[in-house]
């Protein structure tokens, strides 16, 4: 039901999550985010990081949650393999987990610089599932 | 990219005449085969952005052009703010004032051939490098803000590096008219510890050694011959360029609708001049630029710590060091008239042309250098300004991708690329293997045929060939 992936892009890389709820396809999401960095399957659920995003529409708010956790991997110096998303009017609440990042264990091949607004889509799709995908440059 | 929409003006320059929304023409320049490699979505960028208010001129792209955010990379724009013309977050790119410098050593090949391995040791010890590697400054907020303002200014009065590098660095290291004020806590939070960091992925430090002279005059102009050592990196703003990208795309999005645009692609987000959203991003994108000379000016000082240990005889005076991700103001004549334009060059870089005022008087009869960084396994070359002042003074910035950086790890491996450099003499030292397959020299286009083609055009003279010797790759 859930789950992630990437696509092609020229320069940088895509990211696609899907699931059975809106708040389901953002968690896959930043699995796939964080997919881009590093193998999630190396990184340790251990501690839990909230973040708070608005956003007018579910589209610009797919852009916020990822820009939040490049912020968080950036200043932070972690990593995240479990997120949790609330929908909440105009915005969201999430919370993701991880560690901190320990290259000779996580093998990090590329930083993310930003989420980007090419090949942006979230949507419930044919199959029934809600999917939200972005390109991020890296 | 199909051709049929596209009028050829000649071998190396191709139009397209305004339509539909289109206020002024789009130009290409690049041969006919760089063109059909190059993404139909190259073409419609350019209309896009040749829709823009107070657009002048045309929409270029250069021969690296390729598929970018509102914007191609390799893409040129000009606005008159007296004329509605607008400011883009992505017509500048995330890593604002990405760019290249290049460093003279005063050594020849064999001098670096009989210590390189220990050198190529001492830089990745020496140069942080890769994702989460941290500077060797923290700054607190009083010195951010001076470090914003100051740019590479800032970084010479800390003692890294001297006045006689500013000379060689574009606005002289300093971006006049910085805001730090205007760059938010989270951009600065993500700067704190980068400061004289690489970053990684197609960022790199490289050893190199010129493998062939072009234009002889010009090279002596500019101090090479055969068989010279330069030391060239390539990066940009780092954590704080990228969040002052982020949050002003967010911006201009979403206030596209008040400031009475219809941006027929989201990542065309873009503000008046003359609006105060336009002025808060020209503010913090000049501060970002400033951080950009900054980081580039602290890891030259790094780098020449790292050779004096190793050869003490190197000295290693700067070139010159050019961005290829700005928006800046400059004046151009159109149309025999002198205009002060806002020229985004978003993966391009300015080409002054013999003479122009900005250039440092040596280089100065000689035209600007404009260094064109390769994949790590090809090549970079050095260009001179044309002095022909096409697209405003512009050319390329380096090869583009022909592949993504998926294919690319289903292609290559990361040991199987280190290993295969290795035996033609290139060392390649860097924290990540999967990063080094992804950026394997065959996920990029032939850098050769892109200079030509800028040659050709008439976008800059092309002067040296540089082989790599050393890279570390972020």
């Amino acid at each position: 039901m859930t789950g992630w992936e990437h696509f092609q892009h020229m320069a940088d890389i895509g990211v696609h999550g899907w699931g059975a709820s809106q708040a389901e396809a953002y968690e896959q999401a930043a699995l796939a985010l964080t997919a881009v960095v590093a193998d999630p399957a190396t990184v340790r659920a251990e501690t839990p990081v909230p973040v708070v995003c608005a956003a007018p529409d579910p589209e610009l708010l797919l852009v916020d949650w990822l820009n939040a956790w490049i912020y968080e991997m950036s200043t932070r110096k972690m990593l995240f393999s479990r997120f949790a998303v609330v929908l909440e009017a105009g915005g969201l609440r999430g919370t993701g987990w991880g560690e901190a990042l320990d290259p000779a264990r996580h093998h990090p091949a590329v930083e993310v610089k930003g989420a980007t607004y090419t090949a942006l889509k979230v949507g419930r799709e044919a199959d029934g599932l809600w999917h939200a995908r972005c390109v991020v440059d890296v | 990219m199909n051709l049929a929409g596209l009028n050829k003006v000649s071998d190396y320059v191709w139009r397209i005449e305004p339509q539909g929304a289109m206020r002024v023409p789009a130009v290409l320049y690049a041969d006919e085969a760089l063109l059909r490699d190059m993404d139909d979505k190259v073409a419609e960028q350019l209309r896009n952005v040749a829709s823009l208010p107070g657009i002048v001129g045309a929409a270029y792209a250069m021969p690296d052009a390729h598929w970018g955010y509102g914007f191609p990379i390799g893409g040129v724009a000009a606005f008159d703010p007296a004329e509605g013309g607008v400011i883009s977050a992505g017509g500048v790119g995330f890593d604002i004032s990405c760019g290249v410098r290049t460093l003279y050593t005063g050594l020849r090949k064999p001098d670096i051939e009989a210590v390189k391995t220990r050198l190529a040791d001492h830089l990745f010890k020496t140069i942080p490098a890769g994702l989460g590697s941290t500077g060797h400054l923290s700054l607190s907020i009083r010195e951010m803000n001076a470090m914003l303002r100051e740019g590479a200014r800032w970084a010479v009065e800390q003692g890294y590096g001297t006045g006689a590098d500013l000379e060689r660095t574009e606005e002289h290291g300093c971006m006049a008219g910085a805001e730090p004020g205007r760059v938010s806590v989270h951009a600065k939070d993500r700067q704190k510890h980068e400061m004289g960091t690489l970053g990684s992925g197609n960022h790199y430090l490289e050893i190199q050694h010129v493998s062939a002279v072009y234009d002889a005059a010009i090279a002596r102009a500019y101090g090479l011959e055969e068989g010279d050592v330069v030391v060239s990196l390539h990066c940009g703003s780092r954590g704080l360029g990228h969040q002052i990208g982020t949050e002003f795309l967010k911006a201009m999005v979403l206030a596209a609708p008040g400031h009475g645009l219809t941006l027929p692609d989201r990542e065309l987000a873009c503000a008046p001049l003359d609006s105060d959203l336009g002025r808060d991003y020209l503010g913090a994108m000049r501060a970002g630029i400033n951080c950009a000379l900054a980081n580039r000016q602290i890891l030259t000082h790094l780098t020449r710590e790292a050779f004096a240990e190793i050869l003490p005889e190197a000295r290693l005076d700067l070139l010159y060091d050019v961005s290829h991700n700005t928006c800046k103001e400059e004046e151009h004549r159109v149309d025999g008239r002198p205009r002060r334009l806002f020229v985004h060059r978003k993966g391009a870089t300015r080409a002054f042309g013999p003479g122009h005022p900005a250039l440092p008087r040596p280089l100065r009869d000689a035209g600007q250098p404009v260094i064109i960084g390769g994949s790590m396994g090809t090549g970079s070359y050095i260009l001179a300004g044309s002095g022909r002042d096409l697209a405003f003074a512009s050319a390329c910035h380096g090869a583009g991708r022909r592949m993504s950086r998926n294919q690319a790890t289903r292609i290559w491996q990361g040991r199987a690329v280190v290993d295969e450099l290795a035996g033609r003499g290139i060392l390649i030292r860097s924290p990540s293997l999967r990063g080094v397959a992804e950026e394997a020299p065959g996920a990029y286009k032939d850098v050769a045929a892109v200079v030509d083609a800028a040659e050709a055009a008439g976008l800059a003279r092309k002067v040296v060939r540089l082989e790599p010797m050393v890279c570390i790759k972020g």
